[in-house]
């Protein structure tokens, strides 16, 4: 899941941030494994995320095929649970959202209680991870470490796009509209809320965190990088 | 991906979608154009962008009136207003841009959505890294550069020359047409994608190396790179090994994903095994 596993932020600023997520192993845990997924993800209704994603159909907020215009002034950026559990129909990954570290320790230990024999993980600070899994009473079995990126890096944009950008991992937020919606919010013509409810309909796997989009934007409403 | 010019309004809203920057307003016909070189058929336009299904012709002439005002309608960002999007049929090689930038479109070769490799994220059922050993995921053109298959291929021969395991089953590995050289297929090599990965296998004493020839060989590829280092932890389920060795190279470990090893085989697909695979004694 190098999808989650690269957002920029150093290990304090994923206080809010937890993606835990079920993923079937080809041709060892993938038969059978819809109505177990779809189970992940009910549970995780009991833990208040900020998101639901389901790698093949999207998360909680996704773009509309049939827009009317008077959408323009009332759109609705409530985020849909419900049409993500229902809409897995096949063996995919499927992830919930946290941006509390409690929530996401009792949802660990709620799905290891529930004995759904899925490979689960837990992608956010090295330590936080590790809480988890000792709530959860769960030694870790393996560890993925991300060393931040390298090469080119003059190519990256500032901290804060880079922020909001990373935090859908396959790349569908693009940096000019990351930096878009912070200026909006810095002239006043969107709240954050409004802005995070945008960049969350691009992310195509539903692991974008909104909550923790909008205190990006709140903070880059007052400051300069 | 194609923008129908009869269709395009100009508003401009997709401009800023495009995590390659490769779709803009051509002054010529005032309708936005993707610029098909750099486009790497991610359809984040298509699939990102809500729909209308407005008049292209009223549209244009409301926007007309106001421009003469000098008054700007402040729209959704997210919308195209005329549902002007139209996925082009991709032949080969250039569907390979959309297999490897689109995250819905399973690999072929792997059948896995996304960048289309396991990684250590089913650790628990593939033992797929095992202890004392490490899985490297080098990740080029993330986020938001895009690489060129030609500029991988400098990173997978040297890797290749340094004897390391390329995993099978990853996407990138498949499309070489010599893996003990770390050659990619010739007619890829000239096509863009948003991001991929390259996946090896190696012991935990080879991690300082590895490291090192990944850092000296960025210094000659056009993107970023991204390095992940996969590791299997003891029965206490803790990495005593690979994490100091991590920390004396000078890196900072901010996050991980952590497989949390509640994973186990169904007894009716393959075996009988019920124990995690690799699991620690």
């Amino acid at each position: 899941m190098t999808n989650t596993l690269h957002r920029f932020g150093d290990a304090a600023s994923f206080y809010d941030d937890y993606v835990i997520f079920a993923i079937p192993s080809q041709g060892k845990t993938d038969k059978g494994s819809v109505p177990k997924l779809k189970r992940f993800l009910e549970i995780a209704l009991q833990f208040q995320p900020v998101n639901l994603g389901d790698a093949r159909n999207g998360g909680a907020l996704r773009p509309s095929r049939s827009m009317q215009p008077t959408s323009h002034w009332n759109r609705d950026h409530t985020p849909d649970f419900r049409a993500v559990i229902d809409g897995v129909d096949a063996p995919t990954t499927v992830a919930a959202v946290f941006d509390d570290r409690v929530n996401a320790e009792n949802f660990l230990k709620a799905v290891k209680e529930a004995d759904l024999g899925m490979c689960v993980n837990v992608s956010t600070s090295v330590d936080g991870a590790e809480q988890c899994c000792h709530f959860a009473g769960q030694p870790r079995h393996s560890v993925g470490y991300s060393l931040g990126f390298e090469g080119k890096t003059e190519k990256l944009p500032n901290t804060q796009v880079l922020t909001l950008a990373t935090m859908c991992g396959h790349g569908m937020i693009s940096a000019s509209l990351a930096k878009k919606m912070i200026d909006w919010v810095k002239e006043g013509r969107r709240t954050p809320e409004q802005a995070a409810a945008y960049l969350t309909r691009f992310c195509s796997c539903g692991v974008f965190n909104p909550s923790r989009a909008c205190r990006v934007l709140e903070d880059a409403r007052r400051r300069m990088v | 991906m194609y923008i129908n010019p009869s269709k395009c309004v100009a508003c401009g809203n997709c401009t800023y979608v495009c995590p390659m920057g490769a779709i803009y307003i051509d002054p010529q016909i005032k309708r936005a154009t993707v610029d098909r070189r750099e486009c790497v058929e991610c359809y984040a336009c298509f699939n990102g962008l809500s729909q209308e299904h407005l008049n292209p012709t009223l549209v244009r002439t409301i926007r007309r009136a106001f421009q003469a005002m000098r008054l700007r309608f402040d729209p959704e960002p997210d919308v195209c207003p005329t549902a002007a999007f139209e996925p082009d049929k991709l032949e080969w090689p250039r569907v390979v841009r959309r297999a490897f930038s689109d995250p819905r479109v399973p690999h072929e070769s792997t059948g896995v959505t996304g960048r289309g490799t396991e990684e250590v994220k089913t650790n628990d059922v593939s033992g797929r890294v095992k202890e004392g050993e490490v899985g490297f995921t080098i990740e080029f053109g993330r986020p938001g550069v895009g690489v060129w298959f030609h500029e991988v291929q400098k990173m997978t021969q040297a890797l290749a020359r340094a004897n390391v395991h390329f995993e099978k089953k990853n996407p990138v590995t498949s499309l070489m047409s010599d893996v003990a050289s770390g050659t990619l297929r010739e007619d890829i090599l000239d096509e863009k994608v948003l991001s991929c990965i390259v996946e090896i296998k190696t012991t935990v004493d080879r991690v300082e190396e590895i490291i090192g020839l990944v850092k000296e060989v960025e210094k000659h590829v056009d993107t970023v790179v991204s390095l992940g280092v996969g590791v299997r932890c003891d029965a206490g389920g803790e990495d005593r090994v690979v994490a100091p060795i991590l920390e004396r190279l000078g890196y900072t470990l901010h996050r991980a994903k952590t497989n949390v090893g509640l994973g186990r085989v169904a007894p009716a697909q393959g075996s009988a095994q019920q124990e995690p695979a690799g699991a620690a004694r």
